[in-house]
């Protein structure tokens, strides 16, 4: 019967025609779930192949800036392809050896998870099909080139807004028609049940990690934790490990983008969600009073999405996580201050964690330990941050690169002209 | 972290094969009347999105259909997420929104139609159209505007519980889908569920596609048949005169809905009504 709900949110509101899929999935992860062999399989692959477990860093300097408060950073920007997305990939990797199917297709915005889909997918040798918003395959070039680097085919979706939400229902319409061999790797913890349960148990390898390391390095449970939250899964991977801690403040930060009042945000849980149904799920969505779902808006591709993890809805309508919103100008302060203190270049993404960390550590109490999850490193934002910090050099350079091309594209047009005799 | 049943779940009793609903009747009347006329005993179903290309062409191409012998129309409300949908009508979906149209427009003009033609009308759209409406509210609304019917491809037997009671209590069908991926045991809980007819969905993979017609889908539409007593209509696909042809005898309601709006685009309303005599011949 009805299965995974978190509360009020949840549940699996898929065609009949992906019933019968849905279900073999929910048994082949609860049995991988059940079976600790596969779980240290999981552990052996992503300590030799994605360099965990990450570190967490004592930011010094940081820490003395603000009054011997002591700041924690869970390095998963360390992981391969520099994100914690490798995680999940890995993971359900792992899964679809295990089902026997040859082919994986997955949505992605930023390009972060398509990046690492494809990498697991060279990697485990599997075909691999990536969708992406039209808008996003022109905004997110570098990693749209890795992509077809690492193997993968990238089609960009022109229905719709032509992002992220697109690509996750073009996915749904490739996987209705190819379920037999084919896996929808879903890359965060949203969607239909188990989705959400089963990337949120992936990626609750940070939070096993950061309170073992916490304890050791400090002595002592965190009293604050900041994580960044497009999907969800970065956040839920850290904080599940501190939920039975009720000392412990979990602190989730959407992107605010222009502010909340302009209405060009992705603030779900923080702003102005409204409970519904898409996407295969229920949760709070940024909707329209007919229930259309809006546009949204961040620096962070990453954290631009209309829904939000059912489990987080849930854990929010507790009032066990807390959730916040920065705006794109407070990440991008943020950005930099971390880069200065620390010699740590975060992703936009991260940098939401960073900005309500740095603004709410001047209140917290002097004992304070607050671990900061760093969900990605930033050199894929080099394009955006150059734009924010309006880089004259950074200017310069592309400009010159672009002149360089045309005077090629020019030559060879005319070499080729000369050859076919015109 | 801990599962839950669904908090909706309590109130969905499985209503029993009672007795035939208003929609299942009109479906029969139709099938004699057809056959008294002589003309092969299977029922046309056209669906359109509302909204486009615009609420008007969308009456001249109902205008169109009803001459031409369509017996049933579903209208489809747009939604900015139709996963269940493929390219030609999730375009047009989201070109309805990009022209602004209003879920209040939509049952307006359901409520028109029916008072203009004699056929049974369905409302196709996804559940977050219900669940932002108000399901109650926009069943009860469907009931009184005089729609036959209703099919929300996301919201699947688990889910549909109290939306189910309240269209049985209301007296408008939830219209169940079958496919060739649900396993015996479901499609029999299916079966006993459905009102009015069931949708029977021809092929894996989203609307608009190619289907083969050959003998795995009389194998599926047996298997329909041998679940439910409510009459069986078959789409995803059905495209030409034979394809129908093909369906006589084993489906009640061949459902037309991408070709139809392919021939709308590149000929406009009177291409859409001879595409439908035709398919008839
Ligand atoms: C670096 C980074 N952090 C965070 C996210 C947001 O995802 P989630 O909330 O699932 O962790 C993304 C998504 O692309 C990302 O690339």
């Amino acid at each position: 019967m009805s299965q995974g709900y978190h509360g009020a949110f949840g549940g699996a509101f898929i065609p009949e025609i992906l019933h019968e899929t849905f279900r073999r999935l929910t048994v082949a992860y609860e049995t991988a779930r059940a079976d600790p062999a596969f779980w240290a399989s999981y552990l052996q692959l992503m300590e030799n192949y994605s360099g965990r477990p990450t570190p967490l860093t004592l930011a010094d300097n940081l820490s003395r800036e603000f009054g011997g408060r002591r700041v924690y950073i869970k390095r998963e920007d360390l992981n391969q392809t520099g994100a914690h997305k490798a995680n999940n990939v890995m993971g359900q990797g792992l899964l679809v050896k295990r089902m026997g199917k040859r082919r994986v297709i997955a949505e992605t915005g930023a390009g972060q998870h398509g990046v690492a889909t494809a990498t697991m997918a060279a990697r485990m040798g599997l075909e691999c099909v990536i969708y992406m918003g039209a808008e996003d395959v022109e905004r997110q070039r570098p990693n749209v080139f890795w992509m077809e680097q690492l193997g993968a085919r990238v089609v960009p979706v022109t229905s719709g807004s032509r992002t992220l939400k697109d690509a996750i229902n073009e996915a749904l319409r490739d996987w209705v028609g190819s379920m037999d061999d084919t896996h929808y790797l879903l890359g965060t913890a949203c969607g239909a049940h188990p989705f959400p349960e089963m990337v949120a148990w992936f990626q609750s390898i940070i939070g096993e990690e950061a309170r073992r390391q916490i304890l050791t390095q400090a002595g002592t449970l965190p009293t604050h934790v900041y994580a960044c939250v497009g999907g969800g899964s970065n956040a839920l991977g850290i904080f599940q490990a501190f939920l039975n801690d009720p000392d412990v403040a979990l602190v989730g930060v959407e992107a605010g983008g222009e502010g909340l009042a302009s209405g060009r945000h992705a603030a779900r849980l923080a702003g102005d969600g409204v409970v519904g149904v898409a996407h295969g799920y229920k949760t709070f969505f940024l909707q329209n009073a007919d229930g259309q779902m809006r546009d949204t808006h961040s620096v962070a591709a990453g954290l631009d999405y209309v829904g939000v993890s059912p489990i987080l809805a849930h854990l929010h309508a507790q009032g066990r996580v807390r959730f916040a919103a920065a705006t794109d100008s407070e990440v991008v302060s943020a950005l930099k201050h971390l880069m200065r203190a620390e010699g740590i270049i975060p992703a936009l993404e991260s940098s939401h964690a960073v900005a309500q960390a740095l603004k709410e550590l001047p209140e917290l109490p002097a004992d304070a330990v607050v671990i900061i999850n760093l969900s990605g490193r930033g050199d894929k934002d080099i394009f955006t941050v150059a734009d924010a910090l309006d880089d004259p050099g950074w200017r310069h350079f592309i400009r010159s690169k672009a002149e360089n091309y045309a005077r090629r594209d020019e030559h060879n047009q005319i070499f080729q002209g000369k050859e076919s005799g015109q | 972290m801990t599962l839950s049943a669904n908090p909706n779940q309590a109130a969905a009793p499985l209503p029993g094969p009672g007795e035939a609903s208003a929609l299942e009747k009109r479906v029969r009347n139709a099938l004699t009347q057809r056959h008294h006329a002589g003309s092969a005993p299977i029922l046309l179903m056209a669906h359109l999105v509302l909204g486009y290309p615009s609420l008007d062409e969308n009456r001249r191409v109902i205008d169109a259909m009803v001459a031409n012998g369509v017996d049933l129309i579903e209208l489809q409300i747009p939604f900015s997420e139709p996963i269940a949908d493929g390219p030609v009508i999730a375009m047009a979906n989201q070109a309805a929104l990009d022209r602004g149209f209003r879920v209040a427009e939509g049952l307006g003009f359901l409520g028109e139609v029916v008072r203009q033609h004699p056929i049974p009308f369905l409302l196709m759209t996804y559940f977050n159209i219900l669940h932002a409406h108000g399901v109650e509210a926009f069943i009860r609304e469907t009931k009184v505007l005089g729609g036959d019917g209703l099919i929300v491809p996301d919201l699947p037997l688990e889910e549909a519980g109290p939306a189910r009671t309240l269209c049985q209590d209301v007296g408008v069908d939830w219209i169940q889908l079958m496919t060739p991926t649900t396993p015996e045991a479901r499609l029999a809980a299916i079966g006993a569920a459905a009102r009015g007819f069931c949708y029977c969905v021809a092929r894996k993979g989203v609307t608009g596609r190619q289907t083969e017609f050959d003998n795995t889908i009389d194998g599926f539409l047996d298997r329909c048949r041998s679940v439910t007593g409510v009459p069986l209509a078959l789409g995803f696909g059905v495209k030409s005169a034979k394809d129908v042809q093909n369906l006589v005898g084993k489906a009640d309601i061949a459902v037309v809905g991408t070709a139809a709006m392919e021939v709308h685009r590149t000929g406009g309303v009177f291409a859409v009504g001879r595409f439908f005599a035709d398919l008839r011949t």
